[in-house]
């Protein structure tokens, strides 16, 4: 277990930081624009918009070394009020976006987190909630698994592997068996079990300085080895790569890892996984109601190409928009590509 | 030219085997790749025999890439100890499954 950046006043805790860190490390290779170009894109423009992905916060009862958002227990600092919340739902209501994906820290944590799920699924949309897990287990929590199961919401959970020790290496000593409680409960709840209104994904990145495992592949061994270890199922694995920002950047600096992690990145670019890159489908929304190319632009702050907020978005001009690239976007692209719905290739 | 063996820039340079002779260069990197593809044994299971034999031929270079091949196809390092343990096992039991014939020739030339 570590402890936030913020809370240690630490350079990296500034984006501008990390981002001339980045920078530093991608001396004598490709950047990521040129590519792109390589690849015949001569810039990463919008898809059909199907997710409108809101951040309530920064504030989550774990604290992950590899966390990107620098979410810990003592960033309470950072939470999006009612009002923003409001714009939020305002500003979907202009799009046909079908999905509303709820992340932070832990979005449960939020005291407008019911508000939101509750409004989401009234107007028909699918709800996914981003769930630590042992966020169910805290007492304040009880009976949400049933509650979310109620309003259809998916639990997109993370777990770094079916076995203790890469989970507890990343999440911190204990968190494996957490999580296994919770997945318990969630199973309870009727997650889990190949019902579309029930859906239980789990998402996995690695626990170190490579490439995640390609989900097609080990997602038949996760569900044979969770259902005979513990009796758990769940409907689907996802797995992402992790990206080298925040948190995850300091490890690969301290642990001397950060140029062969940048070379793994870079010589891992895979065109085929460009098209389905989340930042083409996705608006992301700050805790103070900024729009963002992804989740991972949002916590270098790197405002897109047309800076907008959720009490001013204009769809038509967000839709015309480039998206704002750099070195980390080499996450997304490797291997067989990232995203928050797992592999894009 | 490096002063030692076994530098580690060789396993990035591997692909220029192929220059003194490029037609079985390309055979055996496509022989390779097809190999290590997934077919009636899954992507992470050849992994992890690759890691096992890599012990057993002792070549730092594969033990390297199978590491990270290994963790990277979805295993963990308790796997893949296990993994170099059954390379263990195969290697000390074939020493001491040779005793069979130490001990038929013993009792030939022995009283």
């Amino acid at each position: 277990m570590t402890s936030t950046l913020s809370s240690r006043r630490a350079p990296l805790a500034d984006p501008a930081a990390q981002l001339a860190t980045l920078d530093a490390a991608m001396t004598g290779r490709a950047t990521f624009d040129e590519a792109l170009r390589g690849a015949g894109w001569n810039a990463l423009t919008p898809a059909t918009l199907e997710i409108f992905q809101i951040n309530l916060g920064k504030l989550c009862n774990m604290t992950c070394r590899h966390c990107h958002v620098d979410a810990g227990p003592d960033r309470s600092d950072a939470m999006m009020t009612r009002e923003t919340v409001d714009a939020c739902l305002r500003a979907l209501d202009q799009t046909a976006a079908h999905t509303v994906d709820i992340t932070g820290g832990a979005p449960e944590l939020h005291p407008e987190f019911r508000y939101l799920v509750d409004e989401a699924h009234k107007r028909g949309k699918h709800v996914i909630d981003r769930c630590n897990l042992s966020v169910l287990l805290l007492p304040r929590n009880a009976g949400l698994a049933e509650w979310l199961a109620e309003r259809d919401v998916e639990i997109v959970a993370s777990l770094p592997h079916y076995r203790q020790r890469n989970t507890d290496a990343q999440r911190g000593d204990g968190a494996f068996e957490k999580s296994i409680a919770a997945l318990r409960l969630l199973n309870q709840a009727g997650y889990g079990q190949g019902n579309p209104r029930r859906m239980l994904s789990l998402m996995t990145n690695p626990a170190g300085a490579f490439l995640a495992a390609p989900q097609a592949s080990i997602e038949n061994e996760w569900k044979t080895a969770l259902k005979r270890d513990f009796g758990i199922t769940f409907d689907r694995l996802l797995a992402l790569n992790n990206m080298p920002i925040s948190r995850f950047l300091e490890w690969l600096i301290e642990s001397n890892n950060l140029d062969s992690y940048m070379s793994r990145l870079v010589d891992g670019f895979n065109p085929a996984a460009i098209t389905g890159v989340m930042c083409r489908n996705t608006i992301s929304i700050s805790w103070d109601g900024r729009l963002f190319d992804c989740d991972f632009n949002q916590m270098l702050d790197l405002d897109a190409s047309t800076p907008m907020t959720v009490e001013n978005f204009d769809f038509t001009a967000w839709q015309r928009r480039e998206v704002v690239t750099r070195a980390h976007c080499y996450g997304c692209t490797a291997g067989a590509g990232s995203s928050c719905g797992g592999a894009t290739a | 030219m490096s002063d030692h063996y076994y530098a580690p820039d060789h396993l990035k340079a591997f692909g220029t085997i192929s220059e003194g002779a490029p037609e079985l260069g390309r055979k055996f990197f496509d022989y390779y790749s097809a190999v290590f593809a997934a077919g009636a044994l899954t992507e992470r299971e050849k992994a992890l025999i690759a890691l096992a034999v890599a012990h057993t031929v002792q070549c730092p270079y594969c033990i390297d890439a199978y590491t990270t091949e290994c963790l990277q196809k979805g295993s963990d390092v308790e796997q893949m100890t296990e993994a170099v343990h059954v390379a263990c096992a195969i290697r000390g039991g074939a020493s001491l499954v040779h005793g069979m014939q130490m001990k038929e020739h013993a009792a030939k030339v022995g009283m």
